[in-house]
């Protein structure tokens, strides 16, 4: 029964495909599972807006909005039409074809990272081998529509914006990659599904996540720290803030587009908070042992909308980084962790299981951010200025 | 150490979310139009005719001066007299307006008009709520448009409003006890005097007497201090 | 399964062409990162995913945006004022086929040594790292220091530069 409750879906899907002939199972089964993450995101990112806008109002010490449905929460129908037949404005002097590009590329590519997502036992899309690989090769791309938005709206506060954007955009990136570089080394596999069967196992109870290793704990922080950048994500969202130009290398969308970017923005924190419990806080697995009997895909969308949560509650929280803040957090503290976080789980692999390794690793770690802590953001004495003009 | 005002941050706004659910101070919205948040007793927007008791028109205690129409700096009162007269609070027949139009789209709230007026006729209202889809006259408020009651008056300013019937029990008493000074020094006279011219001064002050007397009986206050007032018939 | 290759080969080639003929130079970068994509696609075609997958993340995470950016950064984006074909473009042709028949002739050449089955060989993540560890950990590191010094050069021009507006 609990078995049947976890592989409802699958046995779903197997069940609306017997009715078809052999060869057609396979490409429309593709389909079915494709159809239902198109479906299934865009209405968690409906339900996503609302709580976001009700508990950034409940930090702010007011109420979100609650006059739409009972507490608000058919907003995002409003939203929805409101975007749907608001006038599309493109500047004439912008660059048509790119400027109508902008936004299904950024959709396109964000969505195709859900493909290598594991959303519960048995519930992967594609089982690539080369999985991990696979989801940074499509949020490297994300950058191009970024930029190719800004460009192509003729606008030097869009363009300046972009430009910001796909630096900060390019930097995190690097963090993210080597926080996630991590756990291939000790998984040994790029393969997603692999990486949550090497989480699957409970000590007393209580599960093998990464988390609960120093390396891992040093990881996810990283990990959650170049996620937020990566979809410019406040604190890190100076490309899209609103007080500083305009709405950066989205201004001059207006209607469905801009709803479009604003769809792939929170898309893309689904997909990276989906990837990060995958990696890191094991996936579609419970956290206790006693807790399986709840369906694995309960816990990982759990998960993620915890994620969601934490995210919300960043933004309410914390101000915004200026540019040069933001990457000197990047070059000088991110990417030096990243790569003792690196050395301390090779430390941790070879040094066999024990309470020493334990020590020694999160002694190194410690030690590496308090002192990188102190010495990477010390606080830079800025001279007179000095202006550099491009030749 | 790197982090420590992020998690305090963090702390703070999680205590206020969760506070917001809980207690009134962290949640500070005021859900307009089904709450309002009470406007304190000082407020003023636009002015209104003050009347006593229950007729608006009997009541009113304006009586047509013209002193706020002419010290209204953009002038937007506009007053017609009245041909006849009719008894004020103090018995006294007076003139009243028979057009009173305040331009409420003009008026600017200065309270002059308030501030000069003798008989405590025009006072400030609260109401802001006033939004009309009739440009032209919608915001154009006549007579029976202004007349508040004085009831009302002690509901939205109740020192103000005490204040005022406090000044004008007083002048009432003080009226009161010089007609009562006069009624008795004529009947006096018209003991001594002859019957007939100083009846008919007996009749007239007799008939001016019992406005008073039902007047009288309302403020009850008068009657004490209108006792000391006899022995000085010279206010 | 002829077709799929056809319809990804004449996206890399349209995308190639275009690079070379568009006027405006952000389009041909894009047309650019579109031939590099249908390059991708070719490689995963042939069950290399590392390198299917590596093409995309470097060539258009990294050179497609750099290439981007070395446009915006100097004066390219506008449009130039003579036609963008230069006067000596025969010759240029000529020496273009000439490679593309000398590349052609080696390929052909080597044809009958090819290896006949059908089924390609896989090449897993964990054969290339093995490889790259214990064969080829001399190109590896070669590579590696060429990447940190264009890195210090990058930096010790930048930093030249505000020496010299101080």
């Amino acid at each position: 029964m609990i078995e049947r409750l976890d592989q409802i879906f699958v046995i779903l899907k197997h069940w609306l495909l017997g009715y078809l002939p052999e060869s057609w199972q396979t490409p429309v089964g593709v389909i079915l599972s494709v159809v239902c993450i198109i479906g299934l995101y865009p209405a968690l990112f409906a339900i996503t807006t609302v709580l976001e806008r009700k508990g950034v109002a409940r930090i702010q010490n007011r109420l979100g909005p609650n006059r739409v449905g009972p507490y608000g929460i058919l907003q995002p129908m409003a939203d929805g039409i409101k975007s749907l037949t608001k006038e599309d404005i493109v500047p004439t002097t912008a660059d048509g074809v790119v400027h109508f590009l902008a936004p299904v590329v950024l959709v396109v590519v964000v969505f195709m990272g859900f493909a290598v997502l594991p959303m519960g036992r048995n519930m992967v899309l594609v089982d690539m081998d080369a999985g991990l690989l696979f989801y940074f090769a499509m949020g490297a791309s994300a950058e191009l529509s970024v930029f190719m938005a800004g460009w192509s709206s003729r606008n030097k506060y869009s363009l300046l914006g972009a430009m910001r954007a796909v630096a900060q955009m390019i930097s995190y990136e690097i963090a993210l990659l080597l926080s996630s570089v991590v756990i291939v080394m000790i998984t040994g596999s790029l393969s997603l599904v692999k990486i949550v069967e090497a989480q699957n196992h409970y000590t007393w109870g209580l599960p093998h996540w990464f988390i609960f290793t120093p390396w891992g704990l040093a990881g996810f922080l990283m990990y959650a720290i170049a996620g937020t950048a990566e979809t410019n994500r406040s604190p890190f969202d100076l490309p899209e803030g609103e007080s500083e130009l305009v709405a950066g290398y989205h201004t001059e969308y207006s209607g469905f587009k801009f709803a479009l970017f604003f769809l792939g923005e929170y898309v893309a924190m689904f997909s990276i908070s989906g990837l990060g419990s995958t990696l890191f806080l094991g996936g579609w697995t419970a956290p206790l042992e006693v807790l399986q009997f709840i369906p694995s895909w309960i816990w990982f969308f759990g998960k993620l909308f915890l994620s969601m949560g934490v995210f919300i509650w960043m933004r309410g929280t914390l101000p915004r980084l200026r540019q040069d803040q933001l990457m000197n957090f990047a070059w000088k503290f991110v990417l030096p962790m990243c790569l003792l976080n690196l050395f301390a789980a090779g430390l941790w692999h070879f040094m066999g299981a024990g309470w020493l390794r334990w020590v020694v690793c999160s002694a190194i770690l410690i030690l590496a951010y308090v002192s990188i802590g102190r010495e990477g953001m010390r606080r830079k004495n800025l001279g007179p200025r000095s202006y550099r003009y491009a030749e | 150490m790197l982090g420590e005002g992020i998690l305090k941050g963090l702390v703070e706004t999680a205590r206020n979310f969760a506070g917001s659910y809980v207690s009134k101070e962290r949640l500070t919205t005021v859900e307009y139009p089904e709450e309002r948040s009470p406007l304190p007793e000082a407020a003023r927007n636009f002015p209104f005719l003050v009347y006593d008791g229950d007729d608006w028109e009997k009541g009113l205690r304006c009586v047509a001066c013209q002193i706020c129409e002419k010290e209204c700096p953009p002038k937007c009162i506009y007053i017609e007299k009245s041909k006849d007269k009719k008894p004020d609070y103090v018995g006294k027949l007076q003139i009243y307006p028979a057009k009173f139009d305040i331009d409420i789209s003009v008026c600017m709230s200065c309270q002059i008009c308030v501030e000069v007026c003798p008989f405590e006729a025009i006072k400030m209202d609260t109401e802001f709520e006033l939004a009309t889809d009739d440009r032209f006259r919608g915001l154009l408020l006549d007579r029976h448009q202004l007349a508040r009651s004085n009831e009302y008056y002690h509901e939205i300013h109740p020192t103000e409003a005490a204040e005022v019937d406090a000044r004008l029990a007083d002048e009432k008493a003080k009226v009161e006890a010089k007609a009562k000074a006069a009624a008795e020094a004529a009947a006096a006279k018209a003991a001594a005097g002859t019957s007939a011219t100083t009846a008919a001064d007996a009749a007239k002050a007799g008939s001016s007497a019992p406005a008073p007397k039902p007047v009288a009986a309302e403020t009850k206050a008068s009657a004490t201090p209108a006792k000391p007032n006899e022995g000085e018939p010279k206010a | 399964m002829g077709f799929v290759f056809y319809l990804i080969s004449t996206f890399t080639v349209g995308g190639a062409l275009a690079a070379v003929l568009l006027k405006n130079l952000v389009h041909a970068a894009l047309a650019l990162t579109v031939a590099f994509f249908g390059l991708a696609l070719l490689f995963l075609r042939l069950d290399a995913q590392f390198a299917g997958f590596a093409q995309i993340l470097v060539y258009v995470g990294a050179v497609a945006i750099l290439v981007v950016f070395a446009i915006l950064l100097t004066r390219g984006s506008e449009l130039p004022k003579e036609g963008v074909f230069s006067k000596t473009w025969l010759v240029g042709l000529a020496i273009a086929a000439g490679v593309f028949a000398l590349l052609a002739w080696a390929v052909l050449q080597a044809a009958p040594w090819l290896p006949q089955e059908k089924a390609a060989p896989t090449v897993t993540v964990n054969d290339i790292g093995n490889a790259l560890m214990s064969r080829y950990v001399l190109p590896l590191e070669i590579v590696a220091v060429l990447l940190t010094a264009a890195l210090l050069g990058a930096v010790i021009v930048a930093m030249h530069e505000k020496e010299r507006s101080r």
